[in-house]
Protein backbone atom coordinates (compact mmCIF):
# COMPACT_ATOMS: atom_id res chain seq x y z
CA UNK A 1 0.00 0.00 0.00
CA UNK A 2 3.19 2.37 0.32
CA UNK A 3 2.55 5.08 -2.54
CA UNK A 4 6.09 6.30 -4.00
CA UNK A 5 4.33 9.35 -5.58
CA UNK A 6 3.06 10.98 -3.27
CA UNK A 7 3.21 15.10 -3.54
CA UNK A 8 1.28 16.71 -1.57
CA UNK A 9 1.71 15.67 2.23
CA UNK A 10 0.40 16.88 5.37
CA UNK A 11 0.42 20.17 6.63
CA UNK A 12 3.01 20.59 9.88
CA UNK A 13 0.24 22.09 12.05
CA UNK A 14 -1.74 18.96 10.91
CA UNK A 15 0.91 16.81 12.11
CA UNK A 16 2.07 18.51 15.26
CA UNK A 17 -1.64 18.10 16.60
CA UNK A 18 -2.03 14.47 15.38
CA UNK A 19 1.42 13.70 17.22
CA UNK A 20 -0.18 15.65 20.21
CA UNK A 21 -3.28 13.66 20.22
CA UNK A 22 -5.65 16.99 19.73
CA UNK A 23 -7.10 16.52 16.65
CA UNK A 24 -11.16 15.08 16.49
CA UNK A 25 -11.25 11.44 15.54
CA UNK A 26 -12.30 12.04 11.89
CA UNK A 27 -9.09 13.81 10.83
CA UNK A 28 -6.83 10.94 13.37
CA UNK A 29 -8.29 8.34 10.89
CA UNK A 30 -7.57 10.24 7.75
CA UNK A 31 -4.04 11.36 8.65
CA UNK A 32 -3.54 7.78 10.16
CA UNK A 33 -4.62 6.43 7.00
CA UNK A 34 -2.09 8.65 4.85
CA UNK A 35 0.84 7.98 7.35
CA UNK A 36 0.18 4.40 6.67
CA UNK A 37 0.86 5.35 2.47
CA UNK A 38 3.32 7.63 3.00
CA UNK A 39 6.89 6.99 4.60
CA UNK A 40 7.47 10.79 4.58
CA UNK A 41 5.04 11.96 6.60
CA UNK A 42 5.32 9.01 9.37
CA UNK A 43 8.74 10.04 9.67
CA UNK A 44 7.76 13.46 9.99
CA UNK A 45 4.64 12.61 12.50
CA UNK A 46 8.09 10.39 14.64
CA UNK A 47 9.81 13.50 14.42
CA UNK A 48 7.00 15.73 16.13
CA UNK A 49 6.51 12.75 18.33
CA UNK A 50 9.75 13.17 19.34
CA UNK A 51 9.05 17.19 21.10
CA UNK A 52 6.19 15.23 22.88
CA UNK A 53 9.05 12.96 24.31
CA UNK A 54 11.12 15.74 25.20
CA UNK A 55 8.13 17.62 26.60
CA UNK A 56 7.20 14.88 28.89
CA UNK A 57 10.83 14.04 30.30
CA UNK A 58 11.06 18.00 31.29
CA UNK A 59 7.52 18.19 32.42
CA UNK A 60 7.99 19.21 36.28
CA UNK A 61 7.20 15.77 38.11
CA UNK A 62 4.29 14.94 40.57
CA UNK A 63 4.85 12.29 43.15
CA UNK A 64 2.18 9.17 43.01
CA UNK A 65 0.99 7.57 46.16
CA UNK A 66 3.80 4.97 47.84
CA UNK A 67 2.01 1.85 47.08
CA UNK A 68 2.10 3.13 43.26
CA UNK A 69 4.41 0.39 42.02
CA UNK A 70 2.86 -2.12 43.48
CA UNK A 71 -0.51 -0.96 41.95
CA UNK A 72 1.18 -1.02 38.48
CA UNK A 73 2.72 -4.75 38.84
CA UNK A 74 -0.47 -5.36 40.07
CA UNK A 75 -2.50 -4.62 37.07
CA UNK A 76 0.62 -5.71 35.09
CA UNK A 77 -0.24 -9.31 36.43
CA UNK A 78 -3.57 -9.06 35.79
CA UNK A 79 -3.40 -7.94 32.53
CA UNK A 80 -5.00 -5.42 30.29
CA UNK A 81 -8.59 -4.84 30.28
CA UNK A 82 -8.91 -4.98 26.47
CA UNK A 83 -6.44 -7.91 25.03
CA UNK A 84 -3.85 -6.15 23.38
CA UNK A 85 -3.41 -6.09 19.76
CA UNK A 86 -0.72 -8.13 18.39
CA UNK A 87 1.35 -6.38 16.17
CA UNK A 88 -1.45 -5.48 13.27
CA UNK A 89 0.21 -6.95 10.25
CA UNK A 90 2.42 -4.83 7.96
CA UNK A 91 1.46 -4.92 4.64
CA UNK A 92 2.67 -7.47 2.66
CA UNK A 93 2.83 -8.40 -1.01
CA UNK A 94 -0.10 -10.56 -1.01
CA UNK A 95 -2.04 -8.18 0.48
CA UNK A 96 -1.59 -5.37 -2.97
CA UNK A 97 -4.79 -6.02 -4.00
CA UNK A 98 -6.38 -4.56 -1.11
CA UNK A 99 -7.49 -0.79 -1.36
CA UNK A 100 -7.97 0.75 2.22
CA UNK A 101 -4.74 0.41 4.74
CA UNK A 102 -5.68 -0.75 8.21
CA UNK A 103 -6.75 2.33 9.89
CA UNK A 104 -9.30 2.71 7.56
CA UNK A 105 -10.45 -1.46 6.65
CA UNK A 106 -10.89 -1.38 10.92
CA UNK A 107 -13.60 1.56 10.20
CA UNK A 108 -14.70 0.19 7.04
CA UNK A 109 -14.86 -3.52 8.40
CA UNK A 110 -13.50 -4.68 5.37
CA UNK A 111 -11.78 -3.78 2.21
CA UNK A 112 -13.94 -1.29 -0.95
CA UNK A 113 -16.36 -4.51 -1.36
CA UNK A 114 -17.65 -4.34 2.24
CA UNK A 115 -18.57 -0.32 1.79
CA UNK A 116 -22.09 0.55 1.96
CA UNK A 117 -22.65 3.24 -0.62
CA UNK A 118 -25.72 6.28 -0.79
CA UNK A 119 -26.06 8.05 -3.83
CA UNK A 120 -25.61 11.62 -3.64
CA UNK A 121 -26.50 12.80 -7.24
CA UNK A 122 -24.65 12.63 -10.50
CA UNK A 123 -22.91 9.36 -10.39
CA UNK A 124 -21.16 10.56 -7.04
CA UNK A 125 -21.58 8.38 -4.22
CA UNK A 126 -21.00 8.65 -0.30
CA UNK A 127 -20.45 6.28 3.09
CA UNK A 128 -20.18 8.05 5.97
CA UNK A 129 -17.55 6.14 8.61
CA UNK A 130 -18.90 6.25 12.54
CA UNK A 131 -16.91 8.46 13.89
CA UNK A 132 -17.02 11.07 17.52
CA UNK A 133 -19.03 14.30 16.21
CA UNK A 134 -17.27 16.73 16.42
CA UNK A 135 -16.33 16.05 12.81
CA UNK A 136 -17.05 13.52 10.02
CA UNK A 137 -15.53 11.53 7.60
CA UNK A 138 -16.84 9.86 4.78
CA UNK A 139 -15.85 7.69 1.35
CA UNK A 140 -16.56 9.31 -1.73
CA UNK A 141 -16.29 7.53 -4.87
CA UNK A 142 -16.46 10.03 -8.15
CA UNK A 143 -16.98 7.89 -11.56
CA UNK A 144 -14.07 9.01 -13.51
CA UNK A 145 -14.70 12.48 -15.69
CA UNK A 146 -17.17 13.70 -13.22
CA UNK A 147 -17.59 16.54 -11.10
CA UNK A 148 -18.10 17.06 -7.33
CA UNK A 149 -20.71 19.78 -6.86
CA UNK A 150 -18.97 22.86 -6.21
CA UNK A 151 -18.69 23.47 -2.60
CA UNK A 152 -16.68 25.81 -0.25
CA UNK A 153 -16.97 25.09 3.55
CA UNK A 154 -16.73 26.62 7.04
CA UNK A 155 -14.35 24.48 8.46
CA UNK A 156 -10.93 22.60 7.32
CA UNK A 157 -11.32 19.66 4.96
CA UNK A 158 -8.92 16.97 4.14
CA UNK A 159 -8.90 15.17 1.24
CA UNK A 160 -6.74 11.81 0.98
CA UNK A 161 -7.10 10.02 -2.78
CA UNK A 162 -7.17 6.33 -2.35
CA UNK A 163 -7.68 4.92 -5.88
CA UNK A 164 -7.44 7.13 -9.16
CA UNK A 165 -6.94 11.48 -9.26
CA UNK A 166 -9.02 14.52 -9.10
CA UNK A 167 -8.00 18.18 -10.19
CA UNK A 168 -9.41 21.44 -8.85
CA UNK A 169 -8.56 25.08 -9.77
CA UNK A 170 -5.45 24.63 -7.74
CA UNK A 171 -3.48 21.25 -8.28
CA UNK A 172 -3.63 17.57 -9.42
CA UNK A 173 -4.24 15.19 -6.82
CA UNK A 174 -3.07 11.37 -7.36
CA UNK A 175 -3.06 8.21 -5.24
CA UNK A 176 -2.06 9.18 -1.80
CA UNK A 177 -2.26 12.87 -2.31
CA UNK A 178 -3.77 15.18 0.34
CA UNK A 179 -5.65 17.78 -0.37
CA UNK A 180 -6.09 20.60 2.99
CA UNK A 181 -8.94 23.00 2.49
CA UNK A 182 -9.62 25.83 5.05
CA UNK A 183 -12.80 28.04 4.99
CA UNK A 184 -13.64 30.41 2.30
CA UNK A 185 -12.16 27.89 -0.44
CA UNK A 186 -14.67 27.44 -2.97
CA UNK A 187 -13.07 24.67 -5.72
CA UNK A 188 -14.52 22.10 -7.76
CA UNK A 189 -13.42 19.34 -7.83
CA UNK A 190 -13.05 16.87 -10.91
CA UNK A 191 -12.29 13.00 -11.33
CA UNK A 192 -9.46 12.57 -13.93
CA UNK A 193 -10.70 10.54 -17.02
CA UNK A 194 -9.77 6.58 -16.70
CA UNK A 195 -10.07 5.14 -13.35
CA UNK A 196 -12.76 6.40 -11.07
CA UNK A 197 -11.49 8.36 -7.90
CA UNK A 198 -11.72 7.14 -4.38
CA UNK A 199 -11.11 9.62 -1.47
CA UNK A 200 -11.55 9.91 1.62
CA UNK A 201 -12.79 13.28 3.20
CA UNK A 202 -13.04 14.61 6.74
CA UNK A 203 -14.37 18.31 7.58
CA UNK A 204 -14.96 19.94 10.81
CA UNK A 205 -17.84 21.52 9.59
CA UNK A 206 -20.68 20.37 7.30
CA UNK A 207 -20.30 21.18 3.58
CA UNK A 208 -22.05 24.07 1.70
CA UNK A 209 -22.73 23.46 -1.89
CA UNK A 210 -23.58 26.73 -4.03
CA UNK A 211 -26.09 24.54 -5.46
CA UNK A 212 -29.73 25.50 -4.96
CA UNK A 213 -30.98 21.59 -4.87
CA UNK A 214 -27.74 19.96 -3.55
CA UNK A 215 -28.02 22.55 -0.54
CA UNK A 216 -31.73 21.55 0.34
CA UNK A 217 -30.57 17.84 0.16
CA UNK A 218 -27.33 18.51 2.80
CA UNK A 219 -29.11 17.58 6.14
CA UNK A 220 -30.68 14.50 4.70
CA UNK A 221 -27.66 13.06 3.20
CA UNK A 222 -25.12 14.97 5.98
CA UNK A 223 -22.68 16.17 3.60
CA UNK B 1 33.31 22.31 28.61
CA UNK B 2 30.82 21.74 31.48
CA UNK B 3 27.33 22.00 28.91
CA UNK B 4 29.17 19.44 26.56
CA UNK B 5 29.64 17.45 29.68
CA UNK B 6 26.25 17.74 30.74
CA UNK B 7 24.65 16.43 27.44
CA UNK B 8 26.56 13.49 27.23
CA UNK B 9 25.11 12.61 30.53
CA UNK B 10 21.85 13.23 29.29
CA UNK B 11 22.43 10.99 26.33
CA UNK B 12 24.11 8.40 28.36
CA UNK B 13 20.98 8.11 30.51
CA UNK B 14 18.85 8.11 27.34
CA UNK B 15 20.55 4.86 26.55
CA UNK B 16 20.37 3.23 29.65
CA UNK B 17 16.56 3.94 29.76
CA UNK B 18 16.66 2.09 25.94
CA UNK B 19 18.69 -1.00 28.02
CA UNK B 20 16.10 -1.16 30.92
CA UNK B 21 13.02 -1.44 28.70
CA UNK B 22 14.77 -3.42 26.19
CA UNK B 23 15.40 -5.93 30.03
CA UNK B 24 11.71 -5.72 30.20
CA UNK B 25 10.94 -7.32 27.26
CA UNK B 26 13.35 -9.63 26.98
CA UNK B 27 13.45 -10.93 31.01
CA UNK B 28 10.50 -9.40 31.84
CA UNK B 29 12.94 -7.76 34.59
CA UNK B 30 10.97 -6.22 37.47
CA UNK B 31 14.14 -4.12 38.86
CA UNK B 32 14.50 -2.49 35.06
CA UNK B 33 10.87 -1.77 35.30
CA UNK B 34 10.91 -0.33 38.47
CA UNK B 35 13.66 2.09 37.62
CA UNK B 36 11.15 3.40 34.46
CA UNK B 37 8.43 3.69 37.04
CA UNK B 38 10.34 6.21 39.15
CA UNK B 39 11.49 8.24 36.63
CA UNK B 40 8.54 7.84 33.91
CA UNK B 41 5.55 7.59 35.79
CA UNK B 42 6.09 11.32 38.04
CA UNK B 43 6.52 12.81 34.82
CA UNK B 44 3.72 11.22 32.75
CA UNK B 45 1.02 12.43 36.47
CA UNK B 46 2.71 16.04 35.88
CA UNK B 47 2.04 15.84 32.07
CA UNK B 48 -1.58 14.66 32.41
CA UNK B 49 -2.03 17.35 35.34
CA UNK B 50 -0.92 20.00 32.82
CA UNK B 51 -3.53 18.52 29.90
CA UNK B 52 -6.19 19.50 32.96
CA UNK B 53 -6.39 15.57 34.53
CA UNK B 54 -7.46 15.75 38.23
CA UNK B 55 -4.98 14.40 40.30
CA UNK B 56 -6.62 11.19 40.92
CA UNK B 57 -7.06 10.51 37.58
CA UNK B 58 -3.86 11.56 36.79
CA UNK B 59 -2.40 9.10 38.86
CA UNK B 60 -4.30 6.28 37.65
CA UNK B 61 -3.62 7.26 34.05
CA UNK B 62 0.20 7.24 34.97
CA UNK B 63 -0.12 3.90 36.48
CA UNK B 64 -2.09 2.22 33.26
CA UNK B 65 0.63 3.95 30.88
CA UNK B 66 2.97 2.40 32.98
CA UNK B 67 1.91 -1.03 32.83
CA UNK B 68 1.14 -0.77 28.48
CA UNK B 69 4.85 0.05 28.82
CA UNK B 70 5.40 -3.47 29.78
CA UNK B 71 2.90 -5.42 27.84
CA UNK B 72 3.77 -3.07 24.73
CA UNK B 73 7.59 -3.49 25.16
CA UNK B 74 8.26 -5.64 22.06
CA UNK B 75 6.83 -2.88 19.89
CA UNK B 76 9.30 -0.10 20.93
CA UNK B 77 11.82 0.42 18.18
CA UNK B 78 15.30 2.62 19.65
CA UNK B 79 16.04 3.76 16.13
CA UNK B 80 12.25 5.32 15.67
CA UNK B 81 11.92 6.63 19.40
CA UNK B 82 13.70 7.27 22.32
CA UNK B 83 11.77 5.71 25.67
CA UNK B 84 10.33 8.95 26.53
CA UNK B 85 8.92 9.34 23.15
CA UNK B 86 8.02 6.11 23.03
CA UNK B 87 6.38 6.84 26.64
CA UNK B 88 4.98 10.14 25.58
CA UNK B 89 2.93 8.15 22.22
CA UNK B 90 1.37 5.88 24.86
CA UNK B 91 0.04 8.61 27.19
CA UNK B 92 -1.21 10.13 24.25
CA UNK B 93 -3.41 7.15 22.83
CA UNK B 94 -4.19 6.40 26.88
CA UNK B 95 -5.32 10.12 27.38
CA UNK B 96 -7.87 9.82 23.81
CA UNK B 97 -9.00 6.43 24.85
CA UNK B 98 -9.50 6.76 29.02
CA UNK B 99 -10.32 10.39 29.06
CA UNK B 100 -12.01 11.50 25.82
CA UNK B 101 -13.65 8.18 24.81
CA UNK B 102 -12.73 7.99 21.75
CA UNK B 103 -10.83 5.70 19.05
CA UNK B 104 -7.29 6.20 18.32
CA UNK B 105 -6.78 5.03 14.84
CA UNK B 106 -2.92 4.11 14.15
CA UNK B 107 -1.03 3.76 11.46
CA UNK B 108 -0.07 0.55 9.95
CA UNK B 109 2.24 -0.73 12.66
CA UNK B 110 5.57 -1.65 11.01
CA UNK B 111 8.05 -3.97 13.36
CA UNK B 112 11.36 -5.13 13.06
CA UNK B 113 11.23 -9.26 12.44
CA UNK B 114 12.07 -11.40 15.38
CA UNK B 115 15.38 -12.13 13.97
CA UNK B 116 16.88 -8.48 13.26
CA UNK B 117 18.09 -6.36 16.31
CA UNK B 118 18.14 -2.63 15.86
CA UNK B 119 21.94 -0.98 15.49
CA UNK B 120 23.63 0.12 17.83
CA UNK B 121 24.98 3.13 16.35
CA UNK B 122 21.68 4.17 14.72
CA UNK B 123 20.04 3.68 18.32
CA UNK B 124 23.11 6.61 19.45
CA UNK B 125 22.30 8.83 17.08
CA UNK B 126 18.32 8.88 17.55
CA UNK B 127 19.11 9.54 21.56
CA UNK B 128 21.79 12.24 20.14
CA UNK B 129 18.89 14.00 18.16
CA UNK B 130 16.34 13.88 20.85
CA UNK B 131 18.71 15.40 23.35
CA UNK B 132 19.67 18.25 20.39
CA UNK B 133 15.94 18.94 20.09
CA UNK B 134 15.55 18.96 23.27
CA UNK B 135 18.33 21.40 23.92
CA UNK B 136 16.40 23.81 20.82
CA UNK B 137 13.64 23.57 22.80
CA UNK B 138 14.84 25.06 25.91
CA UNK B 139 16.37 27.57 23.65
CA UNK B 140 13.28 29.08 22.10
CA UNK B 141 11.92 32.31 23.39
CA UNK B 142 9.77 31.59 26.16
CA UNK B 143 5.95 32.17 25.02
CA UNK B 144 7.42 29.88 21.90
CA UNK B 145 7.87 27.37 24.01
CA UNK B 146 5.25 27.46 26.12
CA UNK B 147 3.11 27.35 22.79
CA UNK B 148 4.88 23.95 21.98
CA UNK B 149 4.34 22.31 25.29
CA UNK B 150 0.80 23.84 25.12
CA UNK B 151 -0.11 21.85 21.84
CA UNK B 152 1.79 18.78 23.41
CA UNK B 153 0.07 18.86 26.39
CA UNK B 154 -3.66 18.95 24.44
CA UNK B 155 -4.51 22.27 24.66
CA UNK B 156 -4.77 23.93 21.36
CA UNK B 157 -6.80 22.89 18.02
CA UNK B 158 -4.88 22.38 14.67
CA UNK B 159 -5.81 25.90 13.57
CA UNK B 160 -4.22 27.25 16.84
CA UNK B 161 -1.22 25.48 16.00
CA UNK B 162 1.75 27.59 14.67
CA UNK B 163 2.76 26.11 11.55
CA UNK B 164 6.14 27.15 12.27
CA UNK B 165 7.55 26.10 15.82
CA UNK B 166 11.08 27.33 15.23
CA UNK B 167 12.68 23.64 16.16
CA UNK B 168 14.79 22.15 14.11
CA UNK B 169 13.15 18.73 13.31
CA UNK B 170 14.99 17.94 9.93
CA UNK B 171 17.84 16.24 11.10
CA UNK B 172 15.77 13.86 13.54
CA UNK B 173 13.20 13.08 10.41
CA UNK B 174 15.85 12.15 8.13
CA UNK B 175 17.35 9.30 10.53
CA UNK B 176 13.85 7.94 11.00
CA UNK B 177 13.50 8.36 7.20
CA UNK B 178 16.14 5.85 6.56
CA UNK B 179 15.36 3.57 9.40
CA UNK B 180 12.06 3.49 7.67
CA UNK B 181 13.81 2.73 4.26
CA UNK B 182 15.98 0.00 5.85
CA UNK B 183 12.66 -1.66 7.45
CA UNK B 184 10.81 -1.58 4.19
CA UNK B 185 13.77 -3.17 2.00
CA UNK B 186 13.99 -5.79 5.32
CA UNK B 187 10.10 -6.57 5.16
CA UNK B 188 10.44 -7.11 1.08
Amino acid sequence: MMTQTIKHHLTDNIVTAYAAGSLTEAFNLLVATHVSMCDECRATVAAHEAVGGVVLEDVREIDLGVDALEACFTMIEIGPKVPIKLRAQPTKPNSESRLFPTPLHDYVGGDLDAVKWRKVGGGVKQAILPTSIDASVRLLYIPAGCEVPDHGHNGTEMTLVLQGAFRDEFARFGTGDVEICDAQLEHKPIAEEGEDCICLAATDAPLKFSGFLPKLAQPFLRI
Amino acid sequence: MSVAKKALSREEADLQWVTFLLRVRDAQDRKAFADLFRHFAPRLKGFLMKSGTSDALAEEVAQDVMATVWQKAHLFDPQRASVATWIFTIARNRKIDMLRKQRRPEPEELTWGPEAEPDQADTLSLQQDTEKLRAALADLPEKQRILVERAFYGDLSHSEIATETGLPLGTIKSRIRLALERLRHEMK
